[in-house]
This record gives C-alpha cells, structure tokens and sequence, in this order.
C-alpha cells in the first residue's frame, strides 16, 4: 500500500524542518519527500491543505487496562483513542493483570495490538516478579518478548538493596530500568502536594522530598552501576534541579513529565475536583512552572500522556477514595499545542517532545520523518477544536479535568506503517 | 405623598382609647419592629407596672417556605409569665393579619393568657384573616402595591410613612 | 474554577460545607439568627413550627454521639422529624457507594442531610449530586471543616469578647488533623480578628498554614501571652503515641492547659474546647472547671447555632 500526502506544512521536528511538501510512503517506510515524492503514482493521496504533518506521536506511557482491567477500558478502545489523537506509537506499563512479568503475557499483548493495526505497542516489563519487588523477573526472556525497558509502575520498591541488584542486573544487559521517583514512606497515605492547598482542603499531604530523596537515591546508584535509568512522571521543581545537575554529570539518565502536570497545579483542585486527583499529585504553582522550564530546555526528554482511564464511579468518590489518574492519549496533542502556544515556542520545538525525543527514549526509529522512517504520520489542524466531551473521546475514561473544554489540535488522520489507521468523518 | 396624619398624635389618642381598660394584670408586648416602638411609647404613656415584652415572629411566619428565613430575626424577649394574663398586643399596621396570626401562635408557646387584645395605629384593609384590632389609631386606605409603616427619626419622634413599591 | 457551591445564585446559604468562603454577611448573619433562637432555648416550650414537616437526616459515616444529639435536638426544637443514621465504614465500603447511599434517601423525601464523613471532601460530592430543594450541612469531613463548630465557637467569643477587632486567640494541639481549628481560623480571618495563634509541636502543625492567616508558636507560654481566648483540640488517643508524639504525659507537660500556663493570658481570658475532652491530657481539670472556662456554654450555643443554619438553608431554593 503506497501512500502520498501532498499540500501539507511538513514538520520534522528531529531535523528543524517546519516548511510546504509532500510524503510518499511505500511498504510501511518513508520512501521520498517533496520533489521526489511527485514522480510516483500512489494506491491512495491525502490533501493535507491547511494542516500540519508530523510524526506520529510516541507516547511513553498509556494504560490500555489489558489484560486484567478490561471493565476500565479495552485494547480495542484505547487503541482507538491512541490514533484518534494521533499517537501512533505508545508504550505501556507493567502494571496490568496479571503484570507483564511473564514473556507469554506479552507476547500476547503485542500479538492483539498487532491484529488491531493501530497504534504500535512497545511494553515496558515488569522489574520484578508481580511487581512485589522481591524476585527479578527474567529481563532476558521479558526483552526477547518485546519488552523495551524495565519497571516497577506505581509500586514503589521499598527495598533499597532490591533496587540496587535489579539495576545491576539490567546493566549486565545494557536495559533501560524506567522508576517513578516517590520515596514509599513519605508518599504513603498522601493524596495531594503538602502544601498550603492541602492544609486548606485537610487533605493528607505528599511532601515534595518524597520524589527528591528518591531521585537522590536512584542516581547515587546509577553512579555505582552505571544503569540507563528514565525517571517517569517528575512532578517538582527540586525534581528538575536534581536531573539537570544530574545531566551535566554526564549521567544516563532521562525523564518524563505528564501532559496534565504541565497546565494544572494543586489550586486547580478546587472544592475537591477528584478529576484532579493524580499520581503523582499536583503540586504548586511554582512547580509547574519549574516543570514547563525543565520541558523548554530539554532537562525533561519528553511529554507523555500518562494515560490511565477510570471508570465514573471511581471518580465519584471523596477526593482521598477517588482512583488516581487522567485519560489522556486524546488530550496529549492538543494540550501539548496549547503549552508551546502559551510559552511561544516554535511549533517544531514543541512537537519534537512528543515524536523524536521520546522515540529516543523507547530506543525506535519513530517520530521522525526522514527517508527509511517508519511511516507513521499525524495530519492535523493546529487551529481546529478538539471535541473533548464525554461522546466525542474514544477512550473509555472519560476522566480528564479539561472534559467539555475547547482546545485547538483537532487530528484529521493517522497513518501507521502507510495505512490510514484513523480519518475524521 | 397624600397626607397622612401625626403618628405623635396618634399615639396618644391611642394611650388614651386604652387607658379605661388597664388593669393591674395587663402586660403590654410589642412586635418588632414598628410594634415595638409603638409599644414602647404606649408603655410609658399608659404606666404599665410589668416591663414591656417584644416579640419577633420570624420563627412562625406562614411564608417561610416561599421567602426563606427572614433576614434579621431579633431576640424575642418576654420578662414575665403569661400564664393567665391580660395581654395587649401591640403592631404598628394592621394589613393582612398574618403578623399577628403567627405573634398568636408564638405567645401560646409561651403560655396560656386569659385573654389578648389588638392594638394598632393604622388599620389598612385588606385582612386575608378573622382578624381585628379592639384598639385603632385611625383607618387608612393604601394604594395597591404601596407600604405603610412607622418610622422613627433619630430624636425618636415616630412618623407613618407610605413607601411606594420599587 | 466553580462557582461556591454554598451558595445559590442569589448569594443565599443554601448549604453549609466549610467556614472557608463564606461572606462576612452569611456568617454575622447565622450569629444573629443564633441569637433569636438563644430566646427561643430559654422559654418553656423549645420548639419553634419553622420546620414542621421536613426530614433531616443525620447521615453519620463517622461515630459521634454528641455531634448527632445536638443536631437531632436542633432539628427537632424546629419540628422537624428527625432521621438518624449511622453508617459503618466496613459495610459502606463493601456495600454502596456514598452516592448510592444519598440518593436512597433522597427518594424517601429528604430535605437537609447532615453530614459527618472521614474523607475530606465528601459533603461536597454530595452536595454536587442531591436536588434543588436538598441541602446539606457538613458535620464534620475528614480534617478539613467542621462549619457549625466554627460558628459556636465564634458565637462564643462574640458573647464573651463582644468585638472581634480587638482579640488575640490561640488554637492549642493538634491542628494537623483538627478540621475544627481549619475551621476556626477561617471564621476568625473573616471576621477581622487581628491575632490568631496556633500552638502545637512540629509534628502537629501542617505544612504551610501560615498562609491561612496564622502564627505558629512552638512554646505554649510564648503563644498564650496576652491572650483574651484559648481554643484547646482533643488529642485523638491512637496520635498519643507513635511518630506524632512520645507520650500524652510529654504532651501534656509542654502542651496542655495548666492554670499555671494560662496565667500569661489576659485576666479575662476565656477557654474553650470542642469536647469531649481528655482531662490530663490537653487540659487541666481545674482549668476545665474553672473560672475561665466557657466549655459548657459552648454547648448551649452550638444548639442555637444549628438551629439558625437548619432554618437558613432549609428555606432556600437553589
């Protein structure tokens, strides 16, 4: 299947490239660009007239609640809402039912997301066996399966030394370990940022150090082993400080941030929004700002989606009860738009977060539109509205604080390997 | 404003209709809030022996669930026993005869008197109750819409004023 | 960000969740509205017909008997009909969701849910979900507000104290988990007191409550200097010992109310307490008992005071 986009505003954020061309894709791969792209005669031709192509986008962390959760969501359903936003490639992470501590768990998983020919599934595997931080899991194995790096989820490891022999049993391998940073002590029991919000609202508290002690940890291991570790999720300004300081020590470290942290702090949480109630928690303004700093200059690697649908009724709950977590694959292009519009930062620039660097980060050769590439596009409207109502999101949480708001980014199609995986009616 | 006449003199035309009937067991209570000057002045006129009663019927109004709770409810004060007692009500306007239905109910949760007579400076029409004052300044007709209602200036001269639906 | 779901359209209280937000006019309002029914406590026959006909239902996720008598006595000096019910946190947890359980009772004709519940928040999920004509009082959600508690106690200091403008008042003990003093303090703030203390260890002290418009004090005796009112917290037994605090005996030492340590206030000082207290442990009997002590008015006061929210909301529409 061959495929032309002509008349689109092409961006390539890896390379700079922000200007008017064409795309030819032939058998799943980037095969010309421009002048080129004209001479063949494809099977199908998009106009991309007034909107944007771009990479399609690579999302380090969604939740498609398979297997285990499928009351919460379905494969089929997140994959959906994965390319009606325009990801094109997504990671998951372990913490499925069972969790991907098996090699046959996962090859099952990517052979489902294969025989939906969506998006394209990269799993993170579990870093011990069911998460319970006791035993390794078989790295090995686990990597042959497709598992692209290592972690513990949301289940903080407790034991220090189990950290320690686990990243250096990744490193014998040359395996990324991807660890949330949150001390389980002083996270336990909290559900917001310990601060003045929180004494405000009586809600127990998590405070900031809670992610700086176990930043501190991590690194002081790394230093040891010399394991490529990406922190997931920073949510505090002392965060950032620590991996920037840490960056220019030379050390193989990298982050992410998700795309709700960037716009919202703990004030958004308001007479108890429990839509608000996230993992990690929001924390102050100052914080988000220190966040959005850390994204402008490249301390933080990528933006993702953090994707984590929950049902209405868990969401229905007293703030401290709720289920933590926000949909997000359909929110992570227009949000992320709507923070590059807000900080006047090239469209490029803005993108690249959220297609090379976090391709980079997955070790692919995605987000990037370059001849041998694969052919994973965006076609979007950077001024269109995103229909972010409980009927127009695929995805079966509709949890998001921005639900029922208006935001420009509206996706027309998504190709994935030269298929038109998704195209607005 | 048509001419209304002086609530000054009025009062004492009042004082006087009342005084043949005051006995050692009268007790005077006023409504708040143009009852309770009133009655504050009759008290003093008429030199009743038990001190004056007030009474805010916020608590037993028939138009709570239309109008909610009214806005400034003052303290009810009643110094002495009913039980038995020749009550003489005291209002400023007689109109509907709601007020004083509820002030009825409200004073027999304090006691059982033997016996309660109205007293009022104007009576406008329109009773929507079987309702009637033994003593009545004068008798007044009110424009539909407008308001009747005593007031009293800072040097304590009491005045009817009519005041005029916005 | 939403409108304050206290109020209606028409800036009216049509249901009580925090002291935090409320306008001056509301709250001087409900104390002036207390004082009428103050009158109405005094007199032979308690009740008033204001209510008749309505249900309150006292929905109490956490036990408490004395917070639900004084609304069920509120409720029914109204002549209102009075519907008490107590859920277990296990079998709420096992069994229906808090709404499930609202809207149970809403189909049975409510009119005013009092609502005591350990999560934060909760009265205000609630309020969110019951109809029009349903208003809710929070009796207490978590550490975050106890709203009728507030107001008695501000009650008390106006019937004391008279002027707010003019006052120095500590908040002694647990503040951390005290949704009393969270709701003390924004009463106070709002009403112009000058000086509002909090005294307590570090461990008891929240994070950033400065910004509630607060002084920390560490030293008990520093803190009470001067002061014309004391509000000292219950200390929950399972805090007396553990990471908190080594021992209520130490806690008492430095941290409860002796008439030796009060004796730096003003002469006139009052002290207050929520109740029920721990005597030896927050308080010395002989303060409890003392000449300075307002505890069991308070108690008189918070019947009025509920009597004056139940009357105020209930005649509201949304």
């Amino acid at each position: 299947m061959s495929l032309r986009i002509v008349n689109a505003r092409l961006i390539d954020p890896a390379s700079g490239r922000d200007a008017m061309g064409e795309v030819l894709i032939e058998k799943g791969r980037i095969a010309a660009l421009d002048a080129d792209a004209r001479a063949a005669r494809p099977e199908r031709t998009l106009d991309a007239a007034g909107r944007v192509v771009a990479p399609g986008l690579v999302d380090v962390a969604a939740r498609l609640r398979e297997p285990g959760e499928e009351y919460k969501a379905t494969l089929e359903s997140e994959m959906d809402a994965a390319v009606a936003g325009g990801v094109t490639s997504l990671a998951c992470p372990p913490d499925t039912d069972p969790p991907l501590d098996e090699p046959g768990l996962v090859d099952m998983l990517r052979r489902r997301a294969r025989a939906l020919a969506r998006a394209r599934l990269y799993p993170v595997g579990a870093l011990t066996v069911k998460l319970q931080g006791e035993t390794l899991t078989e790295m090995a194995e686990l990597a042959e399966s497709g598992c692209v790096a290592f972690s513990q989820a949301n289940v903080p490891l407790q034991d220090t030394q189990m950290l320690w022999r686990a990243l250096q049993y990744a490193r014998s391998f040359g395996f990324a370990v991807w660890l949330r940073p949150a001390e389980p002590w002083l996270s336990r029991g909290g559900v917001a940022h310990d601060g003045e919000i929180a004494t405000r609202l009586g809600l127990p508290g998590i405070p900031s150090f809670a992610e700086t002690i176990a930043i501190c940890a991590i690194l002081e291991i790394m230093r040891a082993t010399g394991t490529r570790v990406h922190l997931c999720r920073l949510s505090s300004e002392a965060g950032v400080a620590m991996v920037r300081a840490a960056k220019r020590e030379g050390l193989p470290v990298s982050c992410d941030v998700g795309v709700h942290h960037l716009h919202l702090c703990d004030v958004d949480i308001g007479y108890f929004d429990s839509q608000c109630r996230l993992d990690p928690p929001l924390r102050s303004q100052r914080d988000r700002e220190a966040l959005s700093a850390g994204v402008a200059d490249g301390t933080i690697d990528c933006v993702c989606s953090d994707h984590t649908p929950v049902d209405d009724d868990a969401k229905h709950q007293p703030f401290s009860e709720a289920a933590p977590g926000a949909t997000g694959l359909e929110l992570l292009l227009p949000l992320m738009l709507r923070w590059g519009a807000l900080h006047k930062r090239p469209l490029a620039q803005t993108l690249a977060r959220i297609t090379c660097d976090p391709a980079r980060i997955l070790g692919v050769r995605s987000g990037r539109i370059e001849i041998g590439a694969p052919g994973d596009l965006v076609m979007f409207d950077p001024e269109a509205p995103v229909r972010l109502t409980r009927d127009g999101l695929k995805s079966q949480g509709k949890n998001t604080p921005f639900l029922g708001y208006e935001l420009p980014g509206r996706v027309d199609a998504t190709v994935v390997a030269g298929k038109v995986v998704y195209e607005r009616e | 404003m048509s001419a209304l006449p002086d609530a000054e003199k009025l009062c004492v035309q009042l004082a006087e209709s009342i005084r043949p009937q005051i006995t050692s067991n009268t007790v005077m209570i006023g409504l708040y809030t143009g009852g309770v000057w009133l009655a504050q002045r009759l008290h003093q006129l008429l030199e009743i022996a038990e001190p004056l009663g007030t009474l805010d019927i916020a608590f037993y109004r028939d138009d709570y669930h239309q109008q909610g709770l009214a806005r400034d409810p003052k303290r009810s004060s009643i110094p002495f026993s009913i039980e038995g007692r020749d009550l003489l009500l005291v209002d400023d306007v007689l109109y509907t005869g709601r007020t004083v239905r509820a002030a009825m109910n409200e004073l027999f949760d304090y006691g059982r008197p033997a016996r309660i007579a109205l007293a009022v400076l104007a009576d406008r029409g329109g009773r929507q109750l079987p309702i009637c004052a033994q003593y009545c300044g004068v008798r007044l007709e009110v424009p539909a819409g407008a308001r009747l209602r005593l007031r009293r200036a800072e040097d304590g001269r009491l005045s009817l004023q009519l005041e005029h639906a916005t | 960000m939403q409108r304050n779901p206290q109020l209606n359209r028409n800036g009216e209280l049509q249901h009580l969740l925090s002291i935090d937000g409320l306008p001056r006019e509301v709250i001087e309002r409900v104390l002036a509205t207390a004082d009428s029914f103050i009158g109405v406590t005094e007199r032979e026959v308690k009740k008033v017909p204001l209510l008749r006909g309505k249900s309150v239902f006292n929905l109490f996720f956490e036990p408490s008997t004395r917070t639900r008598t004084t609304f069920e006595i509120a409720a029914k000096r109204l002549s209102a009909d009075v519907i008490n019910l107590n859920i277990a946190v296990s079998s709420q947890s096992k069994g229906e969701s808090l709404l499930d359980t609202v809207a149970n009772l809403s189909a049975m004709q409510a009119d005013i849910f009092v609502v005591r519940h350990g999560s934060s928040g909760a009265p205000y999920l609630i309020a969110r979900h019951v109809k029009p004509h349903e208003h809710v009082i929070n009796a207490g959600d978590g550490r975050h507000a106890h709203p009728t508690q507030g107001l008695l106690d501000l009650y008390t200091l106006r019937h004391y104290k008279k002027d707010f403008t003019q006052l120095t008042v500590a908040i002694v003990g647990d503040v951390l988990h005290s949704r009393v003093a969270r709701s003390l303090i924004h009463g106070l703030t709002t009403l112009g007191t000058p000086e509002v203390r909090v005294i307590g260890p570090q461990t008891l002290i929240p994070a950033g409550v400065e910004a509630l418009g607060v002084h920390v004090y560490g030293d008990m005796r520093e803190g009470l200097k001067d002061c014309d009112a004391v509000v000292m917290l219950r200390l929950q037994n399972e805090r007396m010992r553990g990471a908190l605090l080594p021992s209520a005996q130490e806690f008492f030492k430095h941290y409860g109310l002796t008439a030796e340590k009060l004796a730096v206030a003003k002469p006139d000082v009052i002290v207050m307490h929520p109740g029920p207290m721990n005597r030896g442990v927050e308080i010395d009997s002989s303060v409890a008992d003392g000449p300075h002590s307002v505890i069991l008015p308070q108690v008189t006061f918070g019947i009025a005071v509920r009597m004056a929210v139940m009357s105020m909301v209930a005649g509201v529409s949304a």
